[in-house]
């Protein structure tokens, strides 16, 4: 195969597996006669998709909304908590195994109690997905600190250099690349927490609609929830993904260098 | 070993005036009984003059290198650099180590400049004096051999570029007192000897005090006006050796029966104090 048409099948793959995918569901739900509330064709699903596009791209809406929201406070409290702990041994000591215990606390669990403090809806939604995305950018940024070479820090304090000199010339761009790496991440488990909380505790976003549709048995419209939130997961990674590559193309070009023995 | 040819014991002059002295000094790290870095280190450094430090793994050569640049205290004994003690980091000094740690985002002239964003009283003019201090990385990277690699970036250079431009970063700033801690211990032999010359050259023409930390005694002897040889772990002077060949010194010359001898005789003593006999002092 030259490289070109390789290339051209490497762009071609994710849409001819995510295609396969659904000609195979297509196919075994028909030739198994599996009833359409239990599982439905990809078809019923699409036919669900246009009939109900008003409530569902209105719902979409107010998820997406909330997930961005929940995710910006994630990011801003994820990178300054991860500078903190990934700066100074004792802070990280303290806080490391509480962020730990908070982090393994199940969000849902959480939600009733939100809705305690809060009431339902946004605020809750917005608060479940800060809590699911801050943690693994706080981690990574932490990571990234970490990975600042002792010698170098001896060369710059031979020059004079303050904490926070080291922090801005060394630490923070040598965090970048886990920080967008991190990104990713945090946008989808963003997305998890805003529906598990809509789902829960909301009468708006795509959590509630599905399991309006579940109790009505409409299992097409669940569906069509579902692939929204997927495709709303995938736009949102790529699109993070695309920044990651722009803005810290060094960590990623000297990878590939090393790769091929450069 | 005795001067053969005057001129070149021009060195011995500038011994007059010590630049960096240890007194008796130890180093503890926590309290463990093997936990005694060094042990009643003495060691005198004259300005301008270029010293190696050889001696086993382990002996606490790197933590000679913190001693001496005050990014660590002694536990007891003193350290004076320029007639004062040290008691915090010192500001006039470069260093350089086995891992180039230049900074993966920055281009080879930025990584070169970084020091000067740092280092006072370079960091309050570098603004406004910017082209001028470029000139004078530009000028620094030439004199090692990287002219026409200012835009490039460390990722794309070999190792032995990556320790060139490492060697610049540790002198834009203009130190008095250059620390290298085996700087060229992982390239290979060629490149390495190529670097001994550079090296040479800038120490020639910049007339800084420099601390090599090394295990290669051919570049111990290449390099240094005098060799200080250190005992195993807790690590102290055993042996000093001064090294009078005239410079700029070749690679030539290191197939030289005189230059042959001196790296034996520093063979010798390391042998003689490495396996466990006291050793009884310089050879002089």
């Amino acid at each position: 195969m030259s490289p070109k048409s390789f290339r051209r099948l490497e762009r071609a793959m994710p849409w001819i597996v995510i295609l396969g995918l659904l000609i195979a569901w297509e196919i075994t739900v028909q030739a198994l006669h599996v009833r359409k509330f239990i599982l439905p064709p990809p078809t019923d699903v699409y036919a669900a998709l246009i009939q109900y596009h008003e409530p569902i791209l209105l719902n979409s809406l107010f998820t997406l909304e909330n997930t961005l929201a929940g995710f910006g406070i994630g990011v801003i409290v994820g990178l300054v908590l991860g500078l903190t702990i990934g700066s100074s041994r004792l802070i990280y000591a303290g806080l490391y195994p509480l962020l730990i215990g908070i982090n393994s606390v199940p969000k849902a669990a959480v939600v009733p109690l939100l809705v305690i403090w809060m009431g339902i809806g946004q605020a809750p939604a917005i608060t479940t997905a800060f809590m699911l995305c801050f943690f693994p950018i706080a981690v990574n940024v932490a990571m990234g600190l970490a990975t600042t070479e002792p010698e170098l820090e001896d060369v710059l304090r031979s020059l004079g250099a303050s904490k926070l000199d080291i922090l801005i010339k060394v630490g923070l761009p040598r965090s970048m690349p886990y920080f967008f790496a991190s990104l990713k991440v945090s946008i989808t488990l963003a997305f998890v927490g805003a529906v598990i909380s809509e789902t829960i505790a909301s009468n708006d976003g795509v959590g509630y609609m599905m399991l309006q549709a579940a109790s009505q048995f409409r299992t097409p419209l669940i569906f069509a929830g579902l692939f929204v939130i997927a495709a709303m997961g995938i736009i949102t990674y790529m699109l993070f993904a695309f920044l990651e590559n722009r803005m810290t193309g060094w960590a990623l070009r000297k990878q590939t260098i090393m790769m091929t023995g450069g | 070993m005795s001067c053969t040819a005057p001129p070149s014991c021009g060195t011995s002059a500038k011994l007059q005036a010590p630049f960096l002295t240890f007194e008796n000094v130890r180093l503890r790290y926590g309290d463990a009984d093997d936990s005694l870095a060094l042990n009643g280190l003495d060691m005198t450094i004259g300005k301008g003059q270029f010293v190696a430090v050889v001696g086993p793994s382990g002996c606490g050569k790197s933590s000679l290198m913190k001693l001496a640049t005050g990014l660590l205290m002694p536990t007891s004994g003193s350290i004076v650099a320029e007639g004062k003690p040290v008691l915090e980091p010192l500001k006039i000094v470069g260093m350089a180590f086995q891992n180039p740690t230049l900074l993966p985002w920055r281009n080879l002239l930025s990584n070169i400049m970084l020091p000067l964003e740092i280092a006072q009283p370079h960091r309050s003019r570098l603004r406004a004096n910017r082209k001028m201090y470029e000139g004078l990385a530009r000028q620094l990277l030439e004199t090692v051999g990287l002219k026409g690699f200012e835009n490039r970036h460390p990722w794309m250079m070999s190792g032995g570029m990556q320790q060139r431009a490492n060697l610049c970063r540790s002198l834009i700033h203009e130190p008095e007192l250059l620390m290298l801690d085996e700087p060229f211990g992982a390239l290979d032999a060629f490149t390495r000897e190529e670097l001994w010359s550079v090296l040479q050259t800038v120490f020639m023409q910049r007339a800084f005090t420099c601390v090599l930390v090394t295990h290669d005694l051919r570049e111990a002897a290449f390099l240094a006006d005098v060799v200080f040889v250190m005992s195993a772990r807790p690590g102290k002077v055993v042996a000093t050796h001064r090294v009078d060949l005239p410079r700029p010194r070749t690679i030539t010359d290191t197939f030289d029966p005189a230059f042959i001898e001196i790296v034996s005789q520093i063979r010798r003593e390391i042998a003689h104090v490495w396996h466990g006999q006291t050793a009884s002092g310089s050879p002089q």
